[in-house]
């Protein structure tokens, strides 16, 4: 049971009913550019022109090509040690989807499994694991990473981590609202009266039809995981240098900002954005398309 | 088409003395509302070719199924149509002026005023935020320019008039702090608040319980009888009708299949829907094992077919029926009946036919 | 309602136990506390005073009653950089918060609730796609990088508005807008819904049997309802937006408590990071208490919840 004004800010930070997709459609654009995104993760390699992570300091802040000062080796332009921009976010895409995707599963496997026990269990176990994501959905997300990063130190893998324990909540409270009403249906009395064991149920019972819902609020998650870890490199306290992380690329960017190097930060920021929009509208389009019903969300 | 039907002294409602005969208070000509959707590929057609008569003081009732049309036909009086719907043809004629043809500034001067309708539901058509005397003494400062004291003593002799006791303290209460029958008669009030001449009543007491039903439609009839108000009576059961009303229009896929007199229609019902209807009723002590149910579905009002929409379902169908739609035919004695058995034999062939 | 109050204040001190015991939790549970309590460059022999001082060898039950009467006391430790304590470097900084994100809150409201109500009347049209829009950047675009896309477009290029600090009124225009655009969008969306909702009802229906205007249906019976959920979300929101101004003030360099937070990480002021935390996550709880008695005043079907 939890409170009432916190289930309404959850319930509230989530898209309800207010799609920028019909269902009808097929959101090509959004899934072509996450498809790009993907690509040219996978190909980094092959595809950046330059090391992502050396520079030439003769070649510092560069304008992209069609400035005066740029040039076809640098097709975006160069940052402050030289490094090619365009070779940095072609990196920065593996470091932001390996993140994300990984932050995002990892929240989603702890807090569905948490949410399904939590709700089907009842009793002290449910109040428990309730109250304990109660007083986590308190804690600002932002600031609770951050801290959790203040004392663990900077790291891929410890970011990874942190987001999922902050994220992990959101999942577990929702999860948690399908099972307590999936409990009551039919087919779930049928199963305890035929004797299947409670780790059964939940395992063949109640997991497929949760799994739905998991799913909507993964691609959902996946913008706001994503922003997070552009925030966190931003305040460096995320992926540490000189790994480059796209959020790490616009915090370097702020030197140059001043002077009126646009590109190093239009960029990046630019990619982010891209992908997060990609993310939400393909989120949208889930959700209306895997069950119109999921006014919850 | 039909004219006019008269209604009769000794029906069961009552009519004041001196209610003018001269002109019916509603008549609806060859009224049509269909719903269209998919830029014009999909039309439903909920309300069609309906013609019906209310006279000052007569209470109509309006029978029919769940897709029959019967709300929609109540929407369409009053013209608060979802965007979907539109009156495609016909016209309504209120006192002498076409409704059809008002504007919406018009209209809303109708609405709550002359012409009010109640609800089925009292407790989602009550506001939960207002004070019940706030909802019911709205009416009346909108449409009389009344001042809030004025509209709220009114309130108060409203809540009086309709049964409800200590009115000062309930009208300062909110909807939740009532009971089901009390919410619906504060509907009941909102609706009489500013003395209108036709009250539409869409199954008013479907959401009540049994011992309530009788307390509020004594109520109704009572107010009825007090106010010389004319009631349009939606619902489907025929019970209500047999205590309520005078006249009575049965509905089917959005048209009128059979009107007139409620004693006539129930003595003698001309179109085989009603009679199934009325069939359907279980009697005490008539014998029968088993409830008679009207066989198969209601149609899909999106593809009617082309005879008589309820040939399907009819145990006296024959070929015509199935071919084409029927007139209506007029049985004498005000009654109507949209079949081909009302027709005289000779006409009942298909034409060209040997 | 009395009872309601109690079991709500009730509820709220549960959270905020919680809340210390997750923090006292992690900085436990993550490695040896005293090596984020000391500057950084300590020696073995400072360390070990460390955990004396700080009662670190003292068995965990009994650090975090110390813990827990620190708090209560409103000691929430001493800043290495600042040599001040905390709670008084957090006051210090907040009413500069609050500023921003009072400023922001009220963009996010002129804004967001008058286009809801006009996307939700008008659906489809200018304005529904205007705010569609409008909502889909919002939702999307990192604080951060709107922050940094309007210095370099109102500050470096155009010259009109100051890149950082605070004291003028100029200062306040893009950190207010930066961090209120995701909010008006996500005030617009819940705005939108909330009237859509409103607008399908019974009772609006009624409204309309009754003969009632447009503007009193849509004005009177509509707004009030839908405004309470919005409402509540906004004063949840004020607070949020606090706690999530750590981007913004860091790129505008607004000495709120955002600010601070930054400048603990990067100083390596435990103290100072831990107590932000704290002092922010109290805030949420505090603030969902007060808007859930508030919501319980406005609308009196919640007073009955059992």
């Amino acid at each position: 049971m939890s409170t009432t004004t916190e289930s309404r800010l959850l319930a509230a930070t989530l898209p309800s009913r207010f799609s920028f997709v019909r269902s009808r459609d097929f959101p090509l654009v959004p899934v072509a550019i996450l498809g790009v995104i993907v690509f040219v993760a996978v190909f980094a390699d092959l595809l950046a022109p330059h090391d992502p992570q050396v520079g030439s300091l003769a070649a510092r802040f560069r304008p992209p090509f069609w400035q005066t000062g740029g040039g076809a080796s640098y097709l975006l332009g160069t940052d402050q040690l030289g490094r090619d921009v365009l070779s940095r976010l072609i990196f920065g895409a593996r470091v932001s989807l390996v993140v994300g995707f990984t932050a995002v599963i990892f929240a989603g496997v702890v807090g569905t499994t948490l949410g399904i026990v939590s709700g089907y269990l009842g009793g002290w176990v449910d109040q428990v694991i309730m109250r304990v994501v109660d007083a986590w959905l308190a804690l600002p997300a932002l600031s609770f990473a951050i801290f959790l990063a203040a004392i663990v130190g900077p790291s891929e893998m410890n970011i990874v981590i942190i987001l999922g324990l902050v994220f992990w909540t959101r999942y577990a409270r929702i999860v948690r609202g399908e099972v307590l009403s999936l409990k009551e249906r039919d087919f779930v009395r049928l199963a305890v009266v035929a004797g299947c064991s409670k780790w059964t149920i939940m395992r063949r019972h109640i997991l497929p039809n949760v799994v739905n819902s998991a799913i909507v609020l993964a691609s959902l998650m996946l913008g706001v995981v994503i922003i997070a870890e552009a925030s966190l490199s931003f305040l460096g306290v995320g992926v540490p240098p000189p790994k480059p992380a796209w959020g790490v690329m616009l915090s370097d960017g702020k030197q140059g900002l001043m002077v009126g190097y646009w590109w190093l930060t239009v960029f990046p920021g630019c990619c982010i954005m891209l992908m997060v929009l990609s993310a939400n509208l393909l989120g949208d389009w889930l959700r209306v398309k895997l069950d119109p019903q999921l006014r919850q969300l | 088409m039909s004219n006019s039907i008269h209604s009769f002294a000794n029906s069961e409602g009552a009519r004041p003395a001196n209610a003018p005969v001269n002109r019916p208070l509603l008549e609806l000509r060859n009224l049509s509302t269909h719903y269209i959707s998919g830029q014009g590929s999909r039309v439903v057609r909920a309300v069609d070719d309906v013609t019906l008569t209310v006279n000052a003081g007569e209470t109509l009732g309006i029978v029919g199924e769940s897709g029959s049309g019967k709300s929609t036909l109540a929407l369409t009086i009053l013209r608060v149509l979802p965007p979907a719907a539109h009156i495609v043809d016909g016209h309504m004629m209120f006192e002498g002026e076409d409704l059809v043809r008002k504007s919406d500034a018009e209209m809303r001067q109708i609405r709550g005023k002359r012409i009010a309708m109640i609800l089925q539901d009292p407790m989602a058509s009550l506001n939960p935020l207002f004070t019940v005397g706030d909802q019911v003494a709205e009416p009346i400062r909108v449409h009389e320019s009344a001042s809030r004291a004025n509209a709220w003593r009114r309130a108060i002799d409203l809540l009086k008039a309709v049964r409800i006791a200590s009115p000062e303290t309930r009208v300062r209460q909110h909807p939740h702090e009532m009971s089901g029958g009390m919410r619906q008669r504060i509907v009941g009030a909102i609706g009489m608040s500013c003395e209108p001449r036709l009250l539409i009543a869409d199954e008013p007491t479907t959401s009540l319980d049994l011992t309530i039903q009788a307390q509020y439609l004594n109520l109704l009839r009572d107010l009825q009888r007090e106010h010389g108000l004319a009631l349009i009576f939606i619902t489907h059961n025929l019970g209500i009708v047999a205590k309520m009303c005078n006249q009575l229009a049965v509905m089917y896929a959005g048209r009128v299949v059979e009107s007139g007199p409620v004693s006539r229609i129930f003595n003698a019902p001309a179109h085989p829907y009603t009679e199934a209807l009325l069939n359907s009723i279980p009697r005490m002590g008539d014998g029968r094992e088993r409830l008679t149910a009207i066989e198969g579905q209601p149609p899909n009002l999106a593809s009617l077919p082309p005879g008589c929409a309820f040939a399907a379902r009819c145990s006296s169908a024959f070929e015509r029926c199935r071919v084409e739609a029927p007139p209506e035919a007029d049985l004498g004695g005000g009654q109507m009946a949209r079949c081909w058995l009302a027709v005289p034999a000779p006409a009942r062939a298909v034409a060209g036919a040997v | 309602m009395k009872q309601f109050i109690i079991r709500r204040l009730g509820y709220s001190v549960l959270s905020l136990l919680l809340l210390s015991l997750t923090i006292f939790f992690f900085v436990r549970v993550t490695g040896d506390p005293a090596t984020l309590l000391v500057e950084p460059g300590a020696s073995e022999a400072d360390i070990a005073a460390i955990h004396h001082q700080f009662g670190l060898d003292r068995p965990l039950v009994v650090q975090y009653a110390l813990f827990m009467v620190n708090l209560l006391r409103g000691d929430l430790g001493q800043s290495f950089y600042y040599q001040m304590p905390v709670s008084e470097l957090y006051l210090s900084r907040l009413p500069n918060s609050l500023l921003l994100a009072t400023v922001a809150m009220s963009f996010s409201l002129l804004v967001g609730l008058p286009v809801g109500v006009l996307t939700a009347v008008r659906t489809g049209g200018f304005w529904d796609s205007a705010g569609k829009l409008f909502t889909l950047l919002g939702l999307s675009l990192p604080s951060f990088f709107v922050g940094l896309l309007m210095i370099l477009f109102f500050s470096v290029f155009l010259g009109w508005l100051p890149s950082s600090g605070s004291g003028t009124v100029w200062h306040l225009f893009m950190p207010a807008f930066a961090l209120g655009w995701y909010f008006a969008a996500a005030h617009m969306r819940l705005m939108r819904s909330a009237m859509l909702d409103v607008l399908g009802s019974e009772y609006v229906k009624l409204a309309r049997l009754k003969g009632l205007p447009q503007i009193m249906i849509i004005g009177k019976h509509a707004l009030k309802n839908a405004l309470t959920p919005v409402i509540t979300l906004a004063g949840i929101n004020l607070v949020q937006m606090i706690n999530v101004a750590v981007i913004v003030e860091t790129v505008f360099a607004w000495p709120g408590v955002g600010r601070l937070l930054y400048e603990g990480v990067s100083f390596r002021d435990f103290p100072v990071v831990q107590g932000v935390v704290i002092l922010g996550g109290s805030m949420i709880v505090i603030v969902n208490l007060i808007v859930d008695i508030f919501y319980a005043v406005l609308d009196p079907r919640i007073r009955l919840e059992a």
